[in-house]
């Protein structure tokens, strides 16, 4: 861990992995977008409509996921002051909200054709909603101190309070009774998704988490780089 | 202790208190979290019945009834049934045997619904597998779902 403090050995091996990240991404999502949209069956209840949960279930994992990752490096960056997990956090803040709101906006599509209602007030929405809010809050804490170390050390235990949600989303259907149906694949007793339907799926989800790597990397780096500008330009100014 | 191990204790022992405090507040809160109740809990808790709510169940066989634009049919889990009316248009999936969550409220002993919503199980399968399960007499209807789940009591009347 402590290897990838240094901000340089950092920029080195994101310049290696960007352009593999970048075509493992391209190749994914297109392969997925064929096996979803053509080459896999309609369901024998929802019919075409089955095909949003191709986008929306990838995304909604991803959601989770990002605010792991969002968690676990503001951890790193809080207790160890490693400078370039500060980074990593703040990088993936804006990826994770754009994937919660993928998700949500996907599942009103759904909803509304299935259930026959864009929103209801249940456990599974409202604490996804809940973390589409801890993402925005957090970046809008980033943001809200002139010092910048401040706002990610404040940002920073924010995004730790925040992810007691996250176990929350996810046994939420569990727990409690929701109009969301239950766990289709990380469930005791296997997938409940039929073979034909997991294939298209696992590509997108694939897909979907190099283009996360793909993105944090690139924001990563040019987080780092604008750190440096800044120092450079405080020599010239105080010299 | 380092200052980096007192941080590390501080926020292990600060998440572990959170973690403790939500568990709490939520099993507090797990009356009003559910997104509706079951026909047997109608039953148990004659309060249920004096405000509006929402009720969830399976649609009974058999017993769907159209007249003009009001439709009535009974919401079960399969220990108690609530007859249910309501006027307007139902969600495609809607149909016998299928999940529904209806919002409404007790009107001499039928529940009138405003809204009716239908619920989607957790399986995913192309027409001609669900055909094949069904000849095979291995079909997982929506009722086996909601008992995992627990909406519907295990091993009630079949």
């Amino acid at each position: 861990m402590h290897r990838y403090a240094n901000p340089g050995r950092v920029l080195r091996l994101s310049r290696t992995l960007v352009p593999w990240l970048g075509a493992a991404t391209a190749l994914l999502i297109a392969a997925g977008a064929y096996l979803a949209l053509v080459a896999s069956p309609a369901d024998y209840q929802q019919g075409e409509s089955v095909r949003i949960m191709y986008v929306h279930v990838p995304a909604a994992w991803m959601a989770m996921f990002c605010y792991a990752i969002l968690a676990g490096a503001s951890a790193v960056g809080l207790i160890w002051k490693h400078p370039v997990a500060e980074l990593a956090a703040k990088a993936t803040a804006p990826i994770g909200a754009s994937f919660t709101f993928l998700a949500l906006l996907t599942g009103s599509l759904w909803g509304k054709p299935m259930w026959g209602t864009w929103w209801v007030w249940d456990a599974r929405l409202t604490s996804v909603l809940i973390l589409f809010f801890l993402y925005l809050g957090y970046m809008a804490l980033h943001s809200a101190f002139d010092d910048p170390a401040r706002g990610a050390k404040a940002a920073a235990i924010m995004a730790l309070v925040g992810f007691v949600n996250v176990p929350i989303i996810k046994f939420s259907v569990d727990w409690w009774y929701t109009l969301h149906q239950p766990a289709s694949v990380f469930r005791i007793g296997g997938p409940t998704i039929d073979a034909s339907m997991l294939l298209p799926l696992g590509v997108m989800a694939a897909g979907f988490t190099t283009y996360y790597f793909y993105v944090v990397l690139l924001r990563l780096r040019a987080e780092i780089v604008a750190g440096k500008i800044k120092a450079l330009r405080l020599r010239q100014v105080y010299g | 202790m380092k200052p980096k191990h007192r941080r590390l204790t501080f926020v292990v022992i600060g998440l572990g208190l959170l973690g403790i405090a939500a568990a709490l507040i939520l099993s507090a809160f797990q009356e009003s979290i559910v997104f509706f109740h079951s026909p047997s809990e109608l039953a148990k808790h004659a309060n249920l019945a004096e405000r509006r709510l929402r009720i969830g169940g399976l649609v009974e066989e058999g017993s769907v009834n159209r007249s003009g634009a009001t439709v009535t049919f009974r919401v079960t889990d399969l220990a108690n049934a609530v007859t249910v009316a309501y006027t307007g248009i139902l969600p495609d999936l809607f149909r016998e045997g299928q999940g529904v969550v209806a919002e409404g409220r007790m009107k001499d002993g039928v529940f009138v619904a405003d809204q009716v919503l239908a619920k989607h199980d957790e399986n995913y399968m192309p027409p001609e597998v669900a055909d094949s399960l069904k000849k095979s007499g291995q079909w997982q209807h929506m009722r086996q779902s909601m008992e995992q789940a627990g909406q519907i009591p295990q091993g009630a009347a079949r």
